[in-house]
């Protein structure tokens, strides 16, 4: 099982839980899998064409997806993966 | 104008010479925009270019004014270090300020800002201090405050989400500039809340002034992209915010203020960063209703600073730290 880190305002969706664990080999089938333990998260995250929304970075450990294979970079038994928000004011 | 008018216009201003940095601070031009007004026939768009301030944001305002008052009142005495928390634009701005005016400056940051943002403040010789990436400003709030309860004497906390001086900034500068640069024409005041000191200050002194409609600009989600600026309902709520003082608020969609960020650099040559994107899309959403209505306005928002700062690292730097 991979570990995905959640973010502060994505919180809501996981009851407060600051990770979760789910199944899946590669980000999309990760990420895929966080909506049945969270719903509604997934429309956070991707949009309508179902890619990852432009301001949304996700990392596996400590790369960015986009200079890896998207949301098709392969996904480890042991990965972390990390939602990254925007920063807020000030 | 002729090319040389306009040299004679800009030499003849005694701006071109100060002694000392910080009388760099405000001023700011106001810029219209002539292709994005285009979008509302019949209303003005106006646009203060804080990306002028010599550290290169809006925050240089309540930076100084914060360093300038702790000095004055002897809350900052010497041997200490100004402590904060930032997301980056204040902790530039205090760098600066503070290097200018010998004060030794403790940022703390949360580790996902941008890696130019980083550098910019480590130029200027400040200790950083990083908080948790999944933990956004308020995670950087929460361990500032611990900092400062376990050293004292070490530190004096500026607390600009607090800090009565962030938004009496705007008051005394912003927004007089504003008022005099549209010689009172000013109808409409949009921008966007961080600290929402910008807001809170520049909407208290026009609303002195004259009938000015003042609006605050928030991300429409909690989970957005619209660096800088704050959801309120599910952050910390700035101590100095104060709703009552808002005629209304506009709720932005990242996406928007992208697209307008986007548009600015395109067709106004402005490469400026995205919350200035998104005051810029609420800003012609305010002239887009009035046009609509057949109703003149002169609507004024705030370039918060340059895009520049918001560059994704290049594919070699592409390793993160946290």
């Amino acid at each position: 099982m991979a570990t995905i880190r959640i973010p502060t305002p994505l919180r809501k969706y996981t009851q407060g839980q600051e990770e979760v664990q789910v199944a899946g080999d590669t980000v999309q089938a990760v990420l895929e899998a966080l909506e049945q333990s969270a719903p509604g998260i997934r429309e956070r995250i991707f949009d309508d064409a179902g890619k990852v929304r432009r301001f949304v970075n996700v990392f596996v450990g400590d790369e960015d997806i986009r200079f890896l294979e998207n949301l098709q970079t392969k996904v480890a038994e042991r990965d972390e993966i990390s939602i990254i928000p925007a920063i807020a004011g000030g | 104008m002729t090319a040389t008018g306009t040299l004679e216009r800009r030499t003849s201003t005694s701006r071109l010479r100060v002694d000392d940095l910080t009388e760099l601070v405000g001023d700011t031009p106001l810029l219209r925009l002539r292709h994005i007004e285009r979008g509302c026939p019949g209303v003005e768009l106006w646009a203060k270019c804080e990306f002028t301030n010599p550290a290169g944001s809006v925050k240089d305002r309540a930076a100084l004014r914060i360093v300038r008052e702790a000095l004055a009142t002897g809350a900052l005495r010497p041997g200490m270090r100004l402590i904060d928390s930032t997301s980056g634009n204040t902790g530039i701005a205090y760098a600066m300020v503070g290097a200018a005016l010998g004060v030794p400056i403790t940022l703390v940051m949360p580790e996902n800002v941008s890696v130019p943002r980083k550098q910019v403040a480590t130029a200027y010789g400040v200790e950083i201090v990083y908080s948790s990436p999944m933990e956004g400003s308020d995670g950087a709030i929460v361990l500032a405050k611990k900092l400062v309860d376990d050293h004292p004497d070490r530190y004096w906390y500026a607390d600009q989400y607090s800090n009565p001086n962030n938004w009496l900034a705007h008051y005394h500068t912003t927004a007089p500039e504003i008022w005099a640069q549209t010689s009172g024409r000013v109808t409409h005041f949009v921008t966007g809340i961080g600290t929402s000191g910008t807001v809170m200050g520049t909407s208290r002194r026009l609303h002195e002034l004259g009938p000015v409609r003042c609006i605050g600009v928030q991300p429409d989600d909690a989970m957005h992209g619209l660096e800088g600026m704050k959801h309120i309902p599910s952050s910390i709520v700035p101590k100095i915010y104060d709703e009552s003082v808002l005629d209304d608020t506009i709720w932005m969609p990242t996406e928007e203020g992208w697209d307008m960020a986007e548009r600015l650099a395109h067709e106004e040559g402005l490469m400026i960063g995205h919350s200035s994107g998104g005051n810029v899309a609420a800003a012609l959403r305010v002239g887009k209703a009035l046009a609509a209505e057949g109703r003149p306005g002169v609507v004024v928002t705030v370039l918060c600073d340059r895009g520049d700062r918001y560059f994704l690292p290049l594919k070699w730097e592409r390793h993160y730290l946290w």
